[in-house]
């Protein structure tokens, strides 16, 4: 019997899918139904296979719960957030108006590519509630002093904040994208009939970004999921456990207390929240494509 | 010594003229060059970590000067990544023979079957009774020496002279409640705050629990003891600083420049470590030394001074080594006295053996005094592997009942719980004799 030929050249790709990602999968798939720790790490007769008892132990679990409800506060505030932020960066960038708009389009993508540890280093600066830039400006409207990274209410909105400074470049990009590609005569077809600004905006512009809107809306889910750097670097998750993300909590406990049964259920409940919301978002974008 | 067989591989290799065998020759030459250099018989690996990882290569090379034939390779791992680092290395296979181990990972360590018992060893060199009992003690788990201590780190208070002077107190009080009253009226004389006890950390709730009599766990380190009337009490009087606002509810983090604050006198004590006496040489110029001092803990009981903890780290001998006499040349080398006193000189580290403690730089430091004093009251931590697991989580829920998010009895009940379900494993080890 002889292979299709295509199969030998997409063999090396999929050997390596097969080895770094379906296996490594599947393997926390299987880590997740035992109690792996430091114990199994030394003599592998310790380790216990303890079926759903991880996933039982989640449900029960305050800290998931508080780490589900955080993770969910930044998906819901903060992707709405970032998408709305870089609209609006991408309608001014693109308005004809703008002048030097290469330089402003580059300006508003740096925070993109710089590093997450220096720019943390300097928000933190501007977060200091005592000396900080912020508290500064928010007092000279008479807003008395935050404590942004030490207040349990207030820590997650300063995450927020800085996520959506951090990210909404990208974003921008593939809207100024989406923009240039809405031809100019639509626009000036709507003038001549009377549409007003507003009106080609809600008539013209919306509807014909849509696709780029939806691709923004669930790449911008997915990552908000994976929410991990910020709080890692800037409050470890604190105070009081506000910042604490799935992510995070997957990782202390399987990196710092090297639970690492435990931590592949978590990794899994993360997988199969993010795998259903974009099943639904990719429902939806068929049923209004189609 | 390294250098010459590259010189003479490249030379050799200049005068080949056929350009493709020359450069895969020259492939060739660097991956033996790079095996030679990892398989070479006297060679010791040694892991150190923050501020001792940059003092380690100046350390190294004197050893190398006495010991020829024996050549150390030292890597600084910063103390944030060095347990990660280390557990990662264990499960690959790739620990090195000598390596800095944090006195609170040592039991981890000793389960995990990477280390190699130096009671033996150890007890050939003599120098036991050198020890103080509380530092020995950090690398004794089960009867077993696991690693050798290379300094100790334990809390002591770091106070305002000047301030308690001009409440009128002219000598640290020796027991809690006299600290109470002083930091009471230091409040109603500046508004500032008495005693800067970083909200997320479980150090402080740990030391009052162990000075009231507190086991924190029972039955052979298999349940949490955190209900115990001991442990509420030590509970009750640490959350007394935040009820009261005598201390700040805030973490080490938001405290954005600790050395200044304490400058400033935004609060007038703190209870910290031994490498705070060099930072706040170096960081408060502008206050004078007569106006900062230390003292010992105090206590509940009118002993003094009060129990401390037994921090610090010990140097370990990995149990996988195949160098091991020269990995424990370097080990005995680094923890002798003299290198315990040119370990304070370079980094601050108090040494924790009674030799060093009589050199006179640090006789004749009344600062560093104080610890010495602390020294001959240090009390371990339980020595199990789950110990800094339930340790985080002491931190969190003493954070919680001192915000007030939770009510202290049941902020414990929450603890006891989790303590309860984090000793599962060990319970069922111990059970099975595994």
């Amino acid at each position: 019997m002889r292979l299709n030929p295509v199969f030998w050249f997409i063999a090396p790709a999929l050997a390596l899918l097969a080895v770094f990602f379906f296996l490594p999968a599947a393997a926390a798939l299987g880590l997740s139904f035992t109690d792996f720790d430091i114990y199994a790490l030394a003599d592998i007769r310790r380790l216990r296979f303890v079926g759903l008892d991880n996933y039982r132990r989640l449900a029960g679990d305050a800290e998931f719960w508080m780490a589900l409800r955080n993770t969910l506060y930044f998906v819901a505030v903060g992707g709405p957030l970032s998408v709305l932020v870089s609209l609006a960066a991408a309608l001014l960038v693109n308005h004809r108006l703008t002048p030097l708009k290469g330089l402003f389009r580059s300006l508003l993508f740096l925070p993109v590519v710089t590093t997450l540890v220096a720019v943390a280093v300097v928000w933190r600066y501007l977060y200091q509630p005592r000396y900080g830039v912020l508290n500064y400006l928010l007092g000279g409207f008479g807003i008395g002093p935050v404590d942004w990274l030490g207040d349990p209410h207030w820590a997650m909105p300063a995450i927020i904040l800085m996520a959506v400074w951090k990210n909404f470049g990208f974003n921008m990009i593939v809207f100024v994208a989406g923009l240039q590609s809405i031809p100019e005569s639509l626009y000036e077809a709507a003038s001549i009939d009377g549409a007003g600004a507003r009106q080609r905006f809600f008539r013209i512009t919306l509807p014909l970004l849509a696709p780029s809107f939806l691709f923004v809306a669930v790449i911008t889910m997915i990552g908000h999921f994976q929410l991990f750097a910020e709080p890692y670097v800037m409050t470890q998750g604190g105070p009081a456990g506000s910042t604490l993300s799935l992510a995070l909590l997957m990782y202390q406990q399987g990196f710092r207390w090297w639970n690492l049964g435990y931590a592949s259920a978590i990794a899994l409940v993360l997988f199969g929240l993010v795998l259903s919301l974009t099943v639904l978002a990719a429902g939806l974008r068929r049923r209004s494509g189609g | 010594m390294r250098l010459a067989p590259a010189w003479n591989s490249s030379w050799l290799l200049s005068r080949i003229k056929i350009p493709r065998l020359r450069s895969i020759l020259l492939a060739c030459s660097l991956m033996f060059n790079g095996c030679r250099t990892t398989e070479e018989a006297g060679l010791v690996e040694f892991w150190a970590f923050g501020s001792e990882g940059e003092v380690a290569r100046q350390l190294a090379a004197e050893f190398e000067r006495l010991n020829p034939e024996i050549r150390v390779r030292v890597q600084q791992i910063p103390w944030s990544a060095a347990h990660e680092k280390l557990l990662t290395a264990y499960a690959g296979g790739n620990l090195p023979d000598v390596f800095q181990l944090g006195n609170t990972w040592i039991a981890e360590f000793a389960a995990l079957r990477a280390l190699d018992d130096v009671s033996a060893r150890f007890g050939n060199t003599g120098r036991k009774g050198d020890y103080f009992e509380g530092a020995l003690d950090a690398a004794v788990v089960d009867g077993r020496m696991w690693a050798v201590p290379w300094y100790v780190d334990t809390r002591i208070l770091f106070y305002r002279r000047d301030l308690l002077e001009a409440g009128g107190i002219a000598s640290p009080p020796r027991s809690w409640e006299g600290w109470f009253e002083v930091m009471s009226r230091i409040r109603e004389h500046t508004g500032d705050f008495g005693l800067f006890l970083p909200i997320d950390e479980w150090e402080v709730p740990v030391i009052l629990a162990t000075q009231q009599g507190a086991a924190l766990l029972k039955d052979g380190n298999r349940y949490g003891d955190f209900l115990h009337p001991d442990f509420q009490a030590a509970f009750d009087s640490y959350l007394r600083w935040f009820r009261e606002k005598l201390a700040p509810a805030e973490t080490s983090g938001q405290m954005a420049n600790l050395y200044r604050e304490f400058g400033r006198g935004y609060f007038a004590a703190l209870i910290t470590g031994p490498w705070n006496l060099g930072e706040f040489r170096r960081r408060l110029p502008a206050l004078d030394a007569a106006a900062w001092d230390t003292a010992p803990l105090p206590s509940f009981d009118g002993s003094y001074p009060g129990v401390s903890l037994a921090g610090g780290a010990s140097l370990a001998l990995a149990a996988a080594s195949k160098r091991k006499e020269a990995a424990w040349r370097l080990i005995d080398f680094l923890t002798a006295p003299p290198q315990q006193i040119r370990l304070y000189r370079l980094t601050g580290d108090l040494p924790p053996g009674r030799t060093a403690w009589r050199d006179p730089v640090l006789a004749g430091d009344r600062k560093a005094q104080s610890f010495r004093s602390q020294m001959d009251r240090l009390a371990p931590l339980p020595k199990i592997p789950e110990w800094e697991r339930i340790a985080s989580r002491i931190a969190v829920c003493a954070e919680k009942a001192a915000r007030g998010e939770m009510a202290p009895a049941t902020a414990l009940e929450a603890l006891n719980t989790e303590a309860d379900r984090i000793l599962e494993k060990r319970r069922w080890l111990l059970e099975r004799g595994l």
